[in-house]
């Protein structure tokens, strides 16, 4: 019964595009998972407990959430200023990462003289960025807005740009045949066409633009989830600083699932890949 | 059937030249030929004789170096413009992320003359002369080869045009749907009394679909006979076995023979 069980799970994974099958066992879908992050928890616990290893270099998962609800102020203080540099820094990045893009597909002279430049900043390691950048807009949040809105650039601006030449070059013969212009082929065809490619993107910047609010919060910042690892590594608060590290990736996993989620919702077709 | 006066595609001398790395390359050389208003033209071929390469010079896709081109009275440019031209290719060319009904919109949503291309038909009714009824919310992932084609042909037809330029549209169907969309071919040629040219490189097809067979050999691409079939309409699928049409297809097949 077991063995027929588990066939018949994974006949319904293969069958994933058919919309009934999705929606009916999701729970079975996310139990592995569960169960494993569970098992590296309980693992953890034991290990620490088993060596007693001092809280200072590893506190156990029952200390990490212990001071995850004792420190819940402090903690959300911290968050909220990288909250909003990881958001406005993604959107930052990524609206001007669109734009390029569209500006190079239309200028091939453009292209050829900007792309080797953004892959030459691209190279500069975010650390050897960060205090540039520092330097340059001071201590408060724009800095960190801005090595954020860095970080996610360059991946958004080659996925775009890939994305609105991956066109079909028959589909652009159709509208040739139709006589459409310019725009029409742009924004009926090539702007479709990119957006598997812009969520792929998209999904990239959504957790690295977390990294890199906090990147520059190490720099230098009195608040922020970057400054509060800082000071928990500094004065030894290891369960704090295992608790931030929680709240940042929490925060980077959200992000990631509210693209995933628009995602959903927008790429409804199969893109050409697929095929 | 009479044929009118005024042929629908005229090409007097038409030279067609591509350029590649090994200089020019003549993909038609002097083609004259006329294509009656209302007919169903077929052109027959080996791989490189160029009977893509003529659909595409008189959709416009591709420019002439030497002779003349008119269609519909006009330049293949103005045609074009005009929507008087229909085109249907190979692979249905589906933008993925419309459903059927608005794939078959999208000629009205694009170039000059948007507003003034409505037919008579509307979309959806386009789509129940294609068989699609009841599938126009459908994506094109979620249809069949064979329908995502019919959707192609009702987008080709929206426009009401004069001419309807098809390159190999079955040619990557199965037999059995292949069999089923030539005798609604024929049904909807007869319907919209449009004009057609057809490419394939099946006897068979070109024999059971059209009035005359424009036989094209290669290197350079140029015609090598206009062969008629003489079959009368509406035909159905049994004609196939008939001695006539065996006898044209024969004929047919010699003639690629020596091409």
């Amino acid at each position: 019964m077991a063995v027929l069980d588990r066939a018949g799970t994974v006949a319904a994974a293969g069958a994933r595009s058919v919309g009934i099958e999705r929606r009916r066992r999701p729970w079975r879908d996310r139990l592995p998972p569960i169960v494993a992050a569970l098992g590296l928890l309980a693992a953890w616990q034991l290990g620490a407990w088993a060596f007693g290893l001092p809280i200072y270099i590893a506190p156990t998962p029952a200390q990490v959430a212990r001071t995850l609800v004792a420190e819940l102020p402090i903690l959300l203080r911290n968050f909220l200023p990288t909250a909003v540099e990881s958001l406005i820094g993604f959107l930052v990045g990524n609206t001007a990462a669109i734009l390029v893009a569209v500006v190079f597909v239309h200028s091939k002279r453009l292209e050829a003289a900007f792309y080797p430049i953004a892959v030459f900043v691209n190279t500069i390691p975010v650390l050897a960025k960060a205090p540039i950048l520092v330097l340059i807009f001071g201590l408060g949040m724009t800095s960190k807005v801005v090595i954020a809105a860095f970080i996610c650039f360059f991946p958004t601006l080659a996925n775009m740009v890939r994305g609105l030449q991956s066109v079909n070059p028959q589909s652009l013969e159709l509208m040739r045949v139709l006589s459409a212009s310019r725009s029409e082929v742009f924004w009926k065809l090539r702007v479709p066409s990119s957006l598997p490619f812009l969520f792929s993107a998209l999904k990239i910047a959504s957790t690295t633009s977390v990294l890199g609010a906090i990147v520059g919060e190490w720099i230098g910042a009195d608040l922020g989830l970057g400054a509060l690892i800082i000071e928990a590594t500094h004065n030894f608060r290891s369960p704090l600083l295992y608790a931030t590290i929680f709240v940042a990736s929490g925060w980077a996993v959200v992000f990631f699932a509210v693209v995933s989620f628009v995602e959903r919702r927008v790429v409804t077709w199969k893109p050409a890949e697929a095929h | 059937m009479t044929i009118p006066a005024e042929p629908a595609v005229r090409l007097d001398s038409a030279t067609v030249r591509f350029m590649s790395e090994r200089g020019a390359i003549t993909a038609l050389e002097k083609v004259s030929v006329a294509i009656p208003a209302g007919g169903f033209v077929t052109l027959l071929g080996p791989s490189g004789c160029g009977k893509s390469t003529l659909l595409r010079l008189v959709a416009d896709l591709v420019p002439a170096a030497e002779g003349q081109v008119t269609v519909l009275g006009g330049t293949p440019a103005t045609a074009r413009a005009t929507r008087q031209l229909g085109f249907v290719f190979q692979d249905p060319t589906l933008l993925p992320w419309r459903s059927a009904l608005d794939n078959v919109r999208l000629p009205f949503e694009v170039g000059p003359r948007k507003g003034d291309a409505r037919g008579r038909r509307t979309p959806e009714e386009l789509l129940r002369l294609v068989g699609l009824g009841g599938r126009e919310a459908a994506l094109p992932h979620e249809l069949s080869g064979g329908m995502r084609q019919r959707v192609a042909i009702a987008r080709a037809l929206v426009t009401e045009p004069r001419l309807l330029l098809m390159d190999e549209p079955f040619g990557a169907l199965d037999e059995i749907t292949r069999d089923s969309l030539n005798e609604e071919l024929l049904r909807i040629w007869q319907e919209t009394g449009t004009t057609i040219l057809f490419v394939t490189h099946s006897i068979p097809e070109a024999v059971f679909l059209s009035q005359q067979v424009l036989v094209l050999a290669t290197n350079p691409g140029r015609v090598r006979e206009l062969v008629d079939c003489a079959l009368p309409y509406p035909r159905a699928l049994r004609i196939r076995e008939t001695t006539d049409f065996m006898r044209i297809a024969a004929h047919l097949r010699a003639l690629l023979e020596t091409c």
